[in-house]
């Protein structure tokens, strides 16, 4: 059915109205005025190493598939370069678009297994990306302090940024039950 | 704010974390400059625009506020290293400027933490602080200057982008960087597509790293075409990308056909300026940086 080749048949049960005025509540307010001329899918870079096509994730949502592109790979294959921002000609928030459906699919459960992993690392560490024992050496050895000034060496810091991420919801979105069988 | 040149220096994941030699370099250079950095004590992520920022907007928000928060409450504004850390504290302040109500937001969560934000503190990037020095100024202070050397310059997307709310005078087409690099005494190279993105951004390297390695193997083969004798990058996350992709796609190929060096640009300057290539962390880099150090000294 999401063979983009295939003759497909759209269901009016497919269709979710209110899914473009969410989008355009969250901060993508000129979305309506797309006229699908394709400048965000030529100028995309990864959409020029993959089937990925801007154009048709934005005629997508105006259609209101919500299913469909919450659930898509294709919403995960942006690298957020904000070159189709800058070109389309109806000054589409394009890239902020995508990055408020990403929130939306999210949302309702929808999250790549690494993506998960970063986020319970940053929930742990206050880093997504956290220090190694490889790296430790390489600090000391550069007559750095073996770990960063950072949530790595001050608790109270790292207290704080829990905090942070229990009230604003996010400990409770990446390890509730919507992202289990993820 | 206060003190002009005394900057919070914001470290972010990956500089400390997986390249602190880039870490090194700016530590080293900026003072030479003339421009001082305090640590940002118990900052965290910033957090990353392209993930974060993608899966919960309103936490990407807070965390992003609470590091300017621990900035605007030392007096300093806030430097970094990293396009990606840039693009979430100018596009975090942008979203609290525009509309009062996140700063409400932000600050009810950030109620009986002792954190103090109004959103006055501003964020400026490494080469954003050099570039406002200018060419002329980087000039004067380089003593060995970078002759013979083809420079392949990556500036990276969100140094960049959304133009709408980033402090370069043109809104494409830059040559601030290529100007820097030159006034070491480098060639800023001419290659196709150079201002494409990296490909590691949005979460890609992190979920589908296929892709994203093969977004940078077209930019690394028009470097191989331009003859280029190294990369210069100001973003540790583009900077990532280059050194461990090439690894990879020498692994995949059997051959060592990616051995461009890829140096950061307080790495190039310090070289200039006469700092020893281990003082700057050449000697740790994933591609190794012999070659070209090499050819400088010829
Ligand atoms: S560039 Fe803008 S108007 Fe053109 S297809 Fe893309 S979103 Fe629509
Ligand atoms: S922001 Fe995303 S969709 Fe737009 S051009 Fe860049 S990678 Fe493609």
């Amino acid at each position: 059915m999401t063979d983009s080749i295939s003759r497909e048949t759209i269901d009016s049960k497919d269709i979710d109205p209110e899914f473009v005025d969410e989008i355009v509540k969250a901060g993508a307010d000129r979305i309506r005025t797309c006229i699908q001329c394709g400048t965000c899918s030529s100028v995309c870079p990864s959409g020029r190493r993959t089937a990925f096509r801007t154009r048709e994730l934005m005629r997508k949502a105006l259609l209101g598939l919500k299913d469909e592109v919450l659930s898509s790979h294709d919403l995960w294959l942006c690298a957020t370069c904000y070159t189709c921002l800058e070109r389309c000609p109806r000054q589409i928030k394009v890239t902020d678009a995508i990055i408020i459906m990403r929130n939306m699919a999210v949302d309702h459960g929808f999250m790549l297994p690494e993506h998960r992993k970063a986020s319970q690392k940053l929930l742990s560490t206050g880093h997504a990306v956290p220090i190694d024992d490889a790296n430790r050496e390489m600090r000391k050895d550069l007559g750095l302090e073996e770990l960063p000034p950072t949530t790595h060496s001050n608790r109270k810091a790292l207290d704080q940024v829990q905090e942070i991420m229990k009230r604003t919801g996010f400990k409770d979105l990446i390890e509730g039950e919507k992202m289990e069988g993820n | 704010m206060t003190e002009a040149q005394t900057y919070s220096f914001f470290l972010g994941c990956v500089m400390p974390n997986r390249f602190p030699n880039l870490e090194a370099s700016i530590r080293k250079v900026l003072p030479k400059l003339g421009v001082q950095l305090e640590d940002l004590e118990g900052a965290s992520c910033c957090p990353a625009p392209g993930v974060i920022r993608s899966f919960d907007e309103p936490t990407w928000l807070a965390l992003a506020s609470r590091n300017l928060a621990l900035a605007e409450m030392s007096g300093h504004d806030l430097i970094t290293g990293c396009n990606g850390c840039y693009g979430t504290f100018k596009d975090a302040l942008a979203v609290i400027h525009e509309h009062p109500d996140r700063l409400k937001e932000v600050k009810k969560v950030f109620k009986g933490m002792g954190l103090k934000f109004d959103g006055k503190v501003e964020a400026k990037h490494v080469i954003e602080v050099i570039s406002e020095l200018g060419p002329d100024y980087i000039r004067e202070r380089v003593t060995r200057p970078i002759k013979g050397i083809k420079v392949g310059v990556h500036y990276g997307c969100h140094l960049l982008k959304p133009s709408k709310n980033r402090p370069w005078e043109q809104t494409q087409k830059h040559t601030f960087l290529d100007e820097l690099v030159e006034a070491t005494g480098a060639e800023s190279a001419k290659y196709k597509d150079k201002n494409l993105c990296c490909g590691a951004g949005g979460g890609v390297r992190g979920s589908q790293v296929t892709v994203s390695v093969d977004i940078a193997k077209e930019k690394l083969d028009n470097l191989i075409e331009a003859g280029v004798d190294c990369i210069v990058d100001v973003c540790s996350f583009c900077h990532l990308q280059y050194e461990e992709s090439q690894e990879q796609l020498n692994k995949e190929l059997g051959e060592k056909k990616y051995q461009i060096p890829v140096l950061y640009y307080t790495q190039l300057l310090g070289l200039a300026m006469g700092l020893d290539p281990t003082e700057l962390g050449l000697d740790k880099h994933v591609v190794n940086t012999q070659p070209l150090l090499d050819k400088i000294q010829d």
